[in-house]
């Protein structure tokens, strides 16, 4: 017990860095994902066909492959098959390269809670406001717009939830995140090895951050409760 | 002069021809009824007339102006239609739009806007194009509003202006998307099966509003099922079958001593169920 209080201060300075790496990478995933799911979801709903079967494929290899594979092959790939090491070394390299990989992988489970979103507002919709003059601009910010927010909050929190717990795949790669820094307890770091408690605490900050984001995503839905 | 005529619409969707070169016309003031059968196009044509299918030939004129012609060349060819267009077309495109209104069979109301803000929306949009909009804004969404509550009120909705759709009854839903209708003052308000998704408890509360509408004399077609109903608010009844306008006139006539087999088999199937 007086161990693990000498170890306390030096185990959650580790976390704590290991966790703002964590933020670091979710809250980038986020900024990267929104925008380019939104612009896949467009892609395979395009009347271009060619388009729309590119952008399918690409979304079904993307859901249907292991996210922990994907970060190896993107990480390793451009240096040892193309000799030509693109993320560049050390820290700032892996988180390149695992931000990266999140972002196309999120932005592809993003796209189709926005194809779901965009697709489930009921032509009726559209066709009330044209024939009540609006233009479409307007039909889409007026009308449209905040029933497919409605439609896409949910799902949308579930997905934000997983990416939370999906940052712990970044340690494949080496990138120090919070399992890096929970994990390395056990081999020994600062002096301390063979300790398992550092990988409860871990579990700990995962559903702090949970709890915390299930809130405030919880909040936004209720918001949207007013109309059906 | 009519209001409205339309001339030889023609619609194909794939390959079946829904509409075979339909013509009407309607006087100020009165109102048409059109019955047929299911699949005789009734909806593809109040769907044409309301800008929402384009047909494949054909005129429609109101008041005298040709609001679409299938055959127009250069820069009306698209109206109104066009896709893409700059702020002038854009008026004019409404502009043509708004000769018409159209009440759906399932109401299609914003979900997340109150029975007022639905009757108002499509107003305060037409008038932040104004030009004097941003000196007398007020003053015009006053008048918005005092239209909108008048209209709804008429509707015998006046305690339930604050109510999203969800809140309503499908007959109150109804009566709110025939406020939002008239809101806009169209020349001709076509209504499709206003009454077929309600219960049957519901349905004397939207005809009722509409009968008075004809009271007024709204200028209205009024595609519906309720054979009665079109018997006794219509001033010309029009039977449909297979894309085809097959029989028109009085609805005494029409109804009472129908001129063709068809509008005779098709009366016989309504009164035996
Ligand atoms: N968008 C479309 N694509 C293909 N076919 C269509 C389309 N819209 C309508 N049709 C076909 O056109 C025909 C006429 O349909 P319409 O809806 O106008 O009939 P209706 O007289 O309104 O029937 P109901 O009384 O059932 O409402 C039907 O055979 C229908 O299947
Ligand atoms: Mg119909």
């Amino acid at each position: 017990m007086k161990l693990i209080l000498e170890q306390m201060p030096v185990v959650i300075g580790a976390l704590n860095t290991g966790f703002i790496q964590t933020l670091k990478l979710f809250f980038v995933t986020l900024l990267g994902a929104f925008p380019l799911g939104l612009l896949i979801a467009f892609g395979s709903m395009s009347r271009f066909k060619p388009l729309s079967l590119v952008t399918k494929l690409v979304v079904w290899v993307v859901r249907g492959t292991p996210l922990m594979i994907q970060l190896l092959i993107i990480y390793y790939f451009p240096g040892l098959v193309l000799n030509n090491p693109v993320w560049g070394g050390g820290e700032a390299g892996r988180f390149l390269a695992a931000s990266v990989a999140f972002i196309i992988n999120y932005a592809c489970y993003f796209s189709e809670i926005y194809r779901g979103g965009i697709q489930g507002v009921p032509v009726g919709q559209e066709e009330a406001g044209l024939v009540l003059g609006m233009t479409r601009g307007q039909i889409f910010r007026k009308v449209k717009l905040l029933q497919m927010i409605k439609r896409i909050v949910p799902p949308m929190s579930n997905e934000i939830i997983t990416l939370v717990k999906d940052t712990a795949l970044a340690r494949i790669i080496a990138l120090q995140e919070i399992i890096f820094a929970g994990q390395s307890f056990l081999k020994g770091s600062h002096g301390i090895s063979g300790a398992i408690w550092p990988l409860f605490f871990t579990a700990f900050y995962y559903l702090v951050f949970n709890g915390v984001l299930t809130l405030l995503l919880g909040r936004l839905e209720k918001k949207l409760d007013y109309f059906r | 002069m009519p209001v409205l005529e339309v001339e030889n619409i023609c619609k194909t969707f794939e390959d079946t021809d829904v509409l075979k070169s339909i013509s009407l016309s309607l006087e100020k003031g009165q109102v048409l009824s059109i019955i047929g059968s299911s699949g005789s196009g009734k909806t593809t044509l109040l769907r044409c007339l309301n800008f929402l299918e384009r047909p494949d030939a054909g005129v429609i004129r109101v008041n005298g102006e040709t609001l679409f012609d299938a055959e127009a060349a250069g820069k009306t060819a698209g109206f109104p239609f066009s896709r893409r267009f700059g702020a002038q077309r854009e008026a004019d495109v409404r502009r043509r739009r708004l000769h018409f209104g159209l009440v759906f069979q399932s109401f299609n109301l914003f979900p997340q806007y109150t029975a007022l803000e639905n009757v108002m929306l499509a107003r305060k949009l037409l008038a932040a194009g104004q030009p004097d909009y941003k000196a007398r804004k007020k003053e015009i969404l006053g008048q918005i509003r005092e239209q909108a509550e008048e209209l709804l009120d008429q509707m015998g909705l006046s305690n339930r202006m604050g109510n999203y759709p969800h809140q309503l009854s499908g007959g109150q839903c109804q009566r709110v998307a025939i406020a939002r209708a008239l809101a806009l003052q169209p020349d001709i308000l076509c209504f499709d099966e206003p009454t077929s998704a309600l219960d049957p408890e519901l349905t004397g509360e939207v005809l009722k509003v509409i009968r008075e509408l004809a009271d007024q004399n709204t200028t209205m077609i009024i595609v519906t099922h309720e054979m009665a109903f079109a018997r006794d608010v219509a001033n010309r009844v029009v039977f449909m079958d297979d894309g085809m306008v097959v029989e028109q006139g009085d609805p005494g006539e029409v109804f009472g001593n129908p001129r063709e087999e068809r509008t005779k088999q098709f009366l016989m199937r309504y009164s035996g169920a």
